[in-house]
């Protein structure tokens, strides 16, 4: 096709192809219409750029003098099918278009009839795994970019442990340049297959592997039936519709306090978000840390006084009595409360040259609470093995366990239960920089016995139990923690029977 | 509005509108925690208010994130002397109609030495009227975060913005030396002199500006509705002839067109487009069919690609 890429050009494209969206009327008031949030993964070599171009291009989000500009800029470089070049419009600071890598996470906008979509855009450079673990800090879902000729990299397994570890649910994989393996499905299988196990061995359930041509448009937003017929799953799009955005609405009520509001003396209202679970009039909740208990009167907002508020809400929520609130607090279900203490364990990856230093006090900020932190150095994930190594300090993109010490008492959620009220930042007090961002794993005792390290717990338990609690994220996240042996009940007590004697 | 709401004042009389979609719910609350956070965490905190449409949006949601309470801090327009007149006659109806703090701030150097987009040309008058005095009005208000309208999704430099954007005491901004911004989670830790700008609207795009502005019912300039106005083309664009300082240029004819204008800055330099859309709903329709971005009409954009990220590293918003 010589034709010039035009949105015309485009329109044409899309008459080749027969468009088909299965989703029924009742799927569609089913469908969840946020914004989906989304990371990409992969190199150039795998096609990264024309596929988010891709997605750009086929659902309109180019416009007519953007395309200009691309075309004037690329040189008259044209990809064979008339296309400019996808980079260009996506690289967007001049020092990457001079050096022809990306630098940094870049934030697109895309949408269909049905939802609109924000792609974060992270490169696929080794030394960036900071880039990645911002990106994938507020994602969904991620998409796992391979090249089909060459299958599963390295790097593959590396970005879908960060992925995991960032509390990512949802994957996709793209088998890219499908067409230059003549559309090869025994290829696509292989691959596909290859990526259930690494996923599997992550913990990952909710994988969906297309075959796509990126560059020509098949199976992206319009589907490739024409080149693969063999192929009867969804086009990338139609996973990107149906996919869930994360909610923390099944777990308790968390409100981190960013102000109070005090506009008379007639009125006093605690500001913030909705972390986690709903609230409503009357219910019960404890101010954490300091363990006041009060009861909601109302639920403010600009519009209405409302009956209830759930994850994600801003609101205003006003109590029934004086207690002492301020922000950096967080106002709690007092059914369901989250861990308090002065000693953490967690998860961090360090994003800044100077890593991460033991024993050094770094300002921690979860919510809308800041306060000084010790940060010890547990240990390292090394990328290449998933293993866990012995570290003292976590240089700059290491990925680290930590035990974190406080002064004052910290309230957290796992992060497993809470994607917001178990993340954090440390800042260097030093450089006011951030340095590492954190994932709340589990409270540590502060009194030590039989919680300190290296205390273990033998569990004898039902195979079909122990099976369903290996299952979870929890236990597959820590796998290499657990020894664990099949035996007959029999034996079993005869071991507990040992240590009890 | 009132400092104080007596209890039973509390349930606002314009509630009775449907809820919002939510997709626009969304976008609002991480908006409002944006503002409530910069609003806690700041000393000295001002918005940028430009009167376009993605202003509008941000004062909405600045009232909203702090109601019952005033919007607590100042609104700053940095005026070039070339804005369009019915911005200004908007812009001091809105002030007055919801009680807010507005500092006007022209630089002194344009009256001083008559700059004007037409004696100095685009670049150099952009750089003198719109960043130079921003960079004097931040300094004279010791300000340590300024809001902004801007959206990721307007030019490509803005693609790699954070929410929190940092600059050094002379409002530089390095985008190879960000700060990593994960969750939502914001670093606000800044020295003296140092200041982060905040850009509650960052994930929002055209087409839910639009969209809001519908569901909230909230007041625009006029300038935005397809009317008949007088207008000349120059350098490409149709410039609203209105204004007595425009002078035509041997060739210039001024005709009636019926257009309208999908941004809003200095008339000189902010080309109409032709359109029929007289409604929100038109706006909408015309904007989903649109092949064309809503830069293309501002003549600052088009100097060069890149110029846009010239400027923000030299303090422009």
């Amino acid at each position: 096709m010589t034709a010039p890429a035009t949105a015309n050009a485009v329109q044409e494209d899309a008459a080749g192809h027969v468009v088909t969206f299965p989703a029924t009327e009742t799927a569609r008031a089913a469908r969840d219409s946020r914004p989906l949030r989304l990371i990409t993964c992969g190199s150039v070599d795998d096609g990264k750029s024309t596929l988010i171009g891709r997605l750009l291009w086929d659902t309109k989000a180019v416009k007519e003098d953007q395309a200009a500009t691309l075309r004037r800029d690329s040189n008259g470089k044209q990809n064979d099918l008339g296309l400019p070049d996808f980079a260009l419009l996506l690289d967007g600071l001049q020092a990457e278009r001079e050096q022809g890598i990306t630098i940094d996470v870049a934030y697109r906008y895309f949408s269909t009839d049905r939802r609109s979509f924000i792609v974060a855009d992270t490169p696929g450079h080794e030394q960036y795994t900071r880039n990645m673990a911002t990106g994938a800090s507020t994602a969904d879902l991620a998409i796992l970019l391979v090249d089909a000729r060459v299958g599963l990299l390295e790097q593959t397994r590396r970005h879908a442990t960060i992925a995991t570890l960032m509390g990512i649910k949802q994957f996709v994989l793209a088998v890219n340049k499908i067409d230059l393996t003549d559309y090869d499905r025994a290829r696509f299988d292989q691959i596909s297959h290859e990526f259930r196990e690494l996923a599997l061995s992550l913990g990952v359930r909710q994988v969906t592997a297309i075959p796509l041509s990126a560059l020509k448009g098949e199976n992206v937003v319009y589907d490739g039936r024409a080149s693969m017929p063999w192929y009867d799953g969804p086009t990338l799009i139609e996973v990107l519709e149906l996919a869930t955005t994360r909610s923390s609405q099944t777990v308790g009520f968390r409100l981190p306090v960013q102000r109070v509001s005090r506009p008379g003396e007639s009125f006093r209202g605690y500001q913030g978000t909705v972390a986690g679970g709903s609230v409503k009039p009357g219910d019960s909740v404890v101010i954490l840390p300091s363990g006041m208990v009060a009861n909601v009167t109302k639920i403010v907002t600009f519009d209405l006084v409302r009956n209830a508020a759930v994850a994600g809400d801003a609101i205003t929520l006003v109590l029934d009595r004086q207690v002492d609130v301020s922000r950096g607090d967080m106002i709690v279900a007092i059914d369901s409360q989250p861990l308090t203490g002065l000693s953490f364990d967690a998860h961090i990856v360090a994003l800044q040259p100077e890593g991460v230093q033991p024993g050094k006090r770094y300002w921690l900020k979860s919510g809308s609470r800041r306060q000084r932190v010790q940060v010890q150095p547990a240990s390292q994930l090394d990328l290449k093995t998933g293993k866990w190594e012995q570290a003292e300090q976590l240089p700059m993109n290491a990925i680290g366990k930590v035990h974190l010490a406080f002064d004052e008492q910290a309230v957290f959620d796992p992060y497993e239960q809470n994607r917001t009220t178990g993340a954090f930042i440390l800042i260097d007090p030093d450089t006011n920089n951030t340095v590492a961002g954190g994932m709340i794993t589990a409270k540590r005792s502060a009194l030590g016995g039989i919680h300190t390290e290296d205390a273990r717990v033998i569990l004898s338990l039902p195979a079909d139990l122990a099976d369903q609690l290996m299952a979870t994220e929890l236990f597959v996240s820590r796998r290499e923690d657990a020894e664990v042996r099949r035996v007959s009940a029999g034996r079993a007590s005869e071991i507990i029977d040992t240590i009890d004697g | 509005m009132p400092l104080t709401h007596p209890e039973t004042e509390l349930h606002n009389p314009q509630s009775t509108k449907p809820p919002l979609d939510p997709h626009l719910k969304a976008l609002e609350n991480e908006a409002i925690h944006i503002f409530r956070e910069v609003a806690a965490e700041f000393e000295r905190p001002v918005m940028l208010y430009s009167i376009g449409k993605d202003s509008s949006v941000l004062l909405h949601l600045a009232r909203k994130a702090f109601y019952p309470g005033r919007v607590p801090f100042p609104l700053l327009h940095v005026n070039t002397g070339w804005k369009f007149a019915e911005m200004i006659a908007f812009r001091n109806e809105i002030v007055k109609r919801y009680d807010l703090d507005l500092i006007e701030h022209v630089n002194p150097r344009g009256a001083a030495e008559n700059v004007t987009p037409f004696s100095h040309g685009s670049a150099l008058y952009t750089d003198i009227m719109k960043t130079e005095a921003l960079r004097q009005a931040l300094d004279a208000g010791q300000y340590d975060a300024a809001f902004g309208g801007a959206r990721r999704d307007e030019e490509a430099s803005r693609a790699k913005e954070r929410i929190y954007s940092f600059r050094t005491p002379d409002h530089r901004w390095d985008p190879r030396n960000q700060r990593p911004e994960l969750w939502n989670v914001y670093n606000g830790m800044v020295r003296k002199g140092e200041s982060v700008r905040a850009f509650p609207l960052s994930n929002w795009t055209e087409v839910d500006i639009w969209r809001y502005i519908q569901a909230e019912d909230i007041p625009i300039v006029p300038l935005y509705f397809a009317k008949k106005r007088p207008v000349v083309e120059r350098d490409g664009m149709m410039i609203l002839a209105e204004d007595p300082r425009l002078e035509l240029l041997p060739g210039e004819t001024k005709r009636e067109e019926v257009i309208r204008f999908r941004t809003l800055g200095c008339f000189p330099l902010t080309g109409a487009i032709r359109s029929e859309a007289t409604s929100l709903d038109d706006i909408i329709t015309e904007l989903e069919t649109a092949t064309v971005s809503e830069r293309q009409g501002r003549a600052i954009d088009r100097d060069q690609s890149g110029s846009m990220e010239k400027k923000k590293r030299e303090g422009y918003f």
